[in-house]
């Protein structure tokens, strides 16, 4: 049998990408919106709701980097100086973060300091996935399969849209979370958070789609030349679907509605970039076959990815059974 | 913000300062992990309430120990492209899929299982909680396989091709995994985790003895760990001069710098106790040494010829300074720990395991003491392997990226404030929950809620069955 093993690993990865953004995205959320809930009680809610769970949701995030190293060498050895700063950044903001779950309940009388470390390490670690696909969008400049530029070539008016539109983007998830996780004032609170947050999505996403275009004329190719149109008129037409599904859920005061219509914003948002990249793994330099490790590598790693892949979706499946359901505020939660 | 320094070496000072970091917690996670499995299993098969309280005493700390492991860690799976670019395309097809094996086999166990083992005692019941503490467990020590079989391919590379552009391909997975020097580093590893654990947990054990005698959690935890000393130390020595017979066969200029060697010494090397090695009279100064020791140490023969540093090209030579000193402390933290395992048998034969105040006081000296010999070990490998990253075929100076020393200055900065304050916060939290009795409550009393009015868990809400707080952990 015939595999096209770089085109597997390109749909692994991509999988444990977008795996990665809407399940840690909704938990950094929750970090983004500690302002907006100042009640102690309320975080304690909040952060008991990713508790079980966050450290599954941020190993996606390791999968996506070891397997890019893996399956991509070249890309991983390019991309990762290329994003220097952001990526040091996110780093630092997540170790803050994450400590933040445990150490809150640990110290007697700097627990502000942690939800402070808690927010603080959301956003910016959010920020900076943004900024990374920014420039990652605006394409990187890449000679002999080695990166060219400049340490700050990431930051650019683009870049802080994108940047913008991903916290805004968690923080609707995160407050959509909370709106499937809680009863009461709490839940009523994140609906209110909610809405704003949805429209200022909308409007990024937009604003990011009109802008994307004029970037790179690959990106304006694939959008705009037939037969790719079809998909370029679909993603957007679902996009509005999901707008309205999130509206309405929102106003009907329905549960999980709200919280699925945000996810397939994410998703849609990840299938419309990977319209703009394919075959590209960094638009315009690298393409997914050039940059792919030997078949040798790929094969050892598939055969391992193929079972293991499934178990880990059933166990963290499991686990977020285990934690289902309203939290309830008297009994806490174990 | 290159503080004069050269981009190489301030990145390999960033590597060293986050995985001397990462590296100290999961030390000391994989061997609480496996020690709150067996202390659940006990209560499950003895349902003696003291296993239960101990359990949810060290999960405790164990949460604390392992969400540090975790954020340090990713940091570490980033830095190789970061601050290693070359290295990473060139050995990333081999490399690679190893750390993502580990990943797919150990991290998401871990992690998936992790909630349900702190936080899902009630919801699942007693058996599956088992099989998540279980599981979290064995993943802890997956994870040190795999990643130790990656290191140790870097020290003695097999089953791989070159090709034209210089990058590594495989050829042989079964030989790249099973390298030479693996089994060796990996049970060495693992045995120094669990004896790391040992001695942290025999040192709260002592604490608490010291203070009230007849506290039998403190008695099962100081008998338990003593046991651990005092047999998986003389283990861990032998493991330990089998892991150097390997070293010296694949390594031989590491060991000439652990030993201290700059002469070849053709007719039985002596085994330099100390001395003062010296890099630019080329001479260790000072050596206090036992004649043909060493030979028969390495080569289980008097005579045997040793080579010395100076057979090889200045430029192949690892710094002798750190790998010499590092291995001294190492070797002689792992003897004290013999005797201090054997000082316990004879109190324990004696009966007096729980009344000799002198052995507890030693036992608290101790407890630290795995931390930095696992410190001092992995300086002594890693630094005896340089100049190479590959050993033999990839220098370190090959394998950097191309960022800015200003750079690579600004975020070592940056990590150095950062670890200090999180990582030292976290320590201190630690330090206070070890400092905490571990009280055994009568069995009527767990049913009962809430928890922190038997005055067991001070602060803020801590226990499993507190139905006050908000979480435990
Ligand atoms: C012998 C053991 C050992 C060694 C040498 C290392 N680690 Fe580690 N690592 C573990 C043993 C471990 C562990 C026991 O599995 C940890 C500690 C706490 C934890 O959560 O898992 C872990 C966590 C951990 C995580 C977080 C996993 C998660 O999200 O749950 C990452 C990404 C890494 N490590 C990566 C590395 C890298 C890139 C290393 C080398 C440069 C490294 N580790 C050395
Ligand atoms: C956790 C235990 C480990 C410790 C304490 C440790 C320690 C060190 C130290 C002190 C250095 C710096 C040596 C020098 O610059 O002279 C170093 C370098 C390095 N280590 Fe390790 N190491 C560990 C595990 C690993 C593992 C598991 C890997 C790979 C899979 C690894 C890969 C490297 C690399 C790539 C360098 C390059 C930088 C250099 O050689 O200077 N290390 N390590
Ligand atoms: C007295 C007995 C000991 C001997 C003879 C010994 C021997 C060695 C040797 C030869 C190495 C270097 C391996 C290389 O060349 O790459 C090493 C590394 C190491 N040692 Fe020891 N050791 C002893 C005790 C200990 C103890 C008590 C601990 C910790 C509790 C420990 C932890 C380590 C670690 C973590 C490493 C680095 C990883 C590795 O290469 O295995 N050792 N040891």
């Amino acid at each position: 049998m015939e595999f096209d093993l770089p085109m597997i690993w390109a749909g692994i990865i991509a999988f444990a990408v977008i795996a990665y953004v809407v399940m840690d995205g909704f938990d950094l959320g929750i970090g983004i919106l500690f302002p907006f809930f100042p009640e102690r009680h309320d975080r304690d809610l909040m952060t008991n709701s990713i508790a079980p769970v966050w450290d599954g949701n941020e190993t996606w995030l390791v999968m996506g980097g070891g397997g890019l190293m893996a399956a991509f060498p070249v890309v991983y050895a390019t991309v990762l100086p290329a994003l220097y700063f952001p990526i040091v950044l996110m780093l630092l903001a997540l170790i803050f973060r994450g400590v933040a779950f445990e150490f809150r309940w640990r110290s007697r009388n700097r627990s502000a300091w942690w939800d402070a470390g808690f927010w603080i390490g959301s956003t910016i670690a959010a920020a900076m996935q943004g900024f990374a696909l920014g420039a990652l969008v605006q394409g990187l400049e890449i000679r002999d399969g080695s990166f060219a530029g400049g340490t700050f070539d990431w930051l650019s008016p683009f870049s802080l849209l994108t940047a913008a539109a991903v916290v805004t983007g968690y923080a609707l998830l995160g407050a959509t979370w909370i709106v499937l996780k809680t009863n009461g004032d709490i839940q009523d609170r994140a609906r209110r958070v909610a809405l704003p947050a949805g429209v200022a999505l909308f409007a990024l996403i937009g604003l990011v789609s009109l802008w994307s275009p004029f970037i790179n004329p690959l990106y304006f190719e694939r959008w705009f030349s037939w037969p790719s149109m079809i998909f370029s008129g679909l993603v957007p037409a679902l996009l509005a679907g999901c707008g309205w599904a999130l509206w309405q859920g929102l106003r009907k005061g329905r549960h999980l509605q709200p919280f699925l219509a945000a996810l397939g914003v994410f998703m849609l948002c990840f299938a419309g970039l990977g319209i703009s990249f394919f075959p590209y793994i960094v638009p315009g330099s690298l393409t997914i076959r050039e940059s792919a490790a030997p078949d040798a590598s790929l094969a050892f790693m598939l055969a391992g990815a193929a079972v293991m892949i499934p178990v880990i979706l059933a166990y963290t499946s499991y686990s977020y059974w285990v934690f289902r359901g309203k939290m309830d505020p008297e009994e806490g939660y174990h | 913000m290159d503080f004069g320094l050269s981009a190489e070496l301030l990145a390999r000072f960033q590597f060293a300062f986050t995985i001397s970091f990462h590296f100290i917690f999961p030390a000391f996670s994989i061997g609480t992990a496996s020690y709150i499995a067996v202390l659940n299993a006990l209560w499950l098969w003895t349902r003696d309430e003291t296993y239960l309280r101990l359990f949810e005493y060290w999960k405790t700390i164990f949460a604390v120990t392992f969400g540090m492991g975790v954020v340090s860690g990713i940091v570490m799976s980033y830095q190789f492209g970061t601050n290693w670019s070359v290295f990473s395309d060139r050995a990333g097809a081999v490399i690679g899929p190893l750390m993502a094996y580990e990943v797919l086999t150990a991290f998401f166990l871990e992690a998936g299982f992790l909630g349900v083992a702190l936080f899902g005692r009630r919801r699942v019941g007693d058996g599956l909680h088992m099989v998540a503490v279980a599981a979290v467990a064995i993943g802890t020590l997956i994870s040190a396989t795999w990643i130790t079989s990656a290191n140790s391919w870097m020290h003695t590379p097999a089953g791989f091709s070159i090709d034209a552009d210089g990058r590594f391909i495989p050829e042989d997975w079964w030989q790249i995994i099973f390298n030479p020097s693996f089994p060796y580093r990996m049970t060495h590893t693992i045995l120094a985790a669990f004896l790391t654990t040992a001695f942290a947990v025999g040192a709260v054990g002592a604490w608490h003895l010291l203070k009230d005698r007849s506290s039998r959690p403190a008695r099962i935890m100081f008998s338990m760990a003593m046991w651990m000393a005092a047999l998986v130390t003389p283990v861990q020595i032998f493991v330990g001069d089998m892991h150097g017979l390997n070293t010296l066969e694949y390594q031989p200029a590491k060991i000439a710098a652990m030993e201290g060697h700059w002469e070849t010494h053709k007719d039985g090397a002596p085994l330099i106790l100390f001395g003062i090695p010296n890099e630019r009279s080329e001479s260790t100064d000072y050596a206090i040494e036992i004649p043909k020791l060493g030979s028969f140490i390495l080569k289980h023969d008097w005579n045997a010829e040793i080579k010395g540093l100076k057979e090889w090209p200045v430029g192949d030579r690892p710094p002798m300074l750190i790998p010499f000193y590092a291995f001294r402390i190492m070797v002689g933290i792992g003897f004290a720990m013999l005797g201090l395992g054997l000082w316990s048998l004879w109190a324990r034969w004696r009966g007096r395991l729980y009344d000799s105040p002198m052995l507890h006081r030693a036992a608290l000296v101790m407890g630290p003491s795995g931390f930095v010999a696992v410190l001092a070990g992995w300086f002594t490998t890693e630094v005896g392997r340089q100049p190479f990253t590959v050993y033999g075929l990839m220098r370190t100076s090959e394998s950097i990226s191309p960022v800015p020393a200003a750079a690579v200055g600004a975020s070592l900065t940056a990590f150095v404030i950062v670890y200090f304050i999180v990582f030292g916060a976290g320590v201190y939290y630690l330090f206070r929950l070890m400092a905490q009795a571990p009280v055994t409550t009568d069995s009527h009393e767990l049913d009962r809620a809430p928890m922190r009015a038997a005055g067991i868990t001070p602060g803020p809400a801590q226990s499993d069955h507190d139905p006050s707080s908000g979480k435990e952990g």
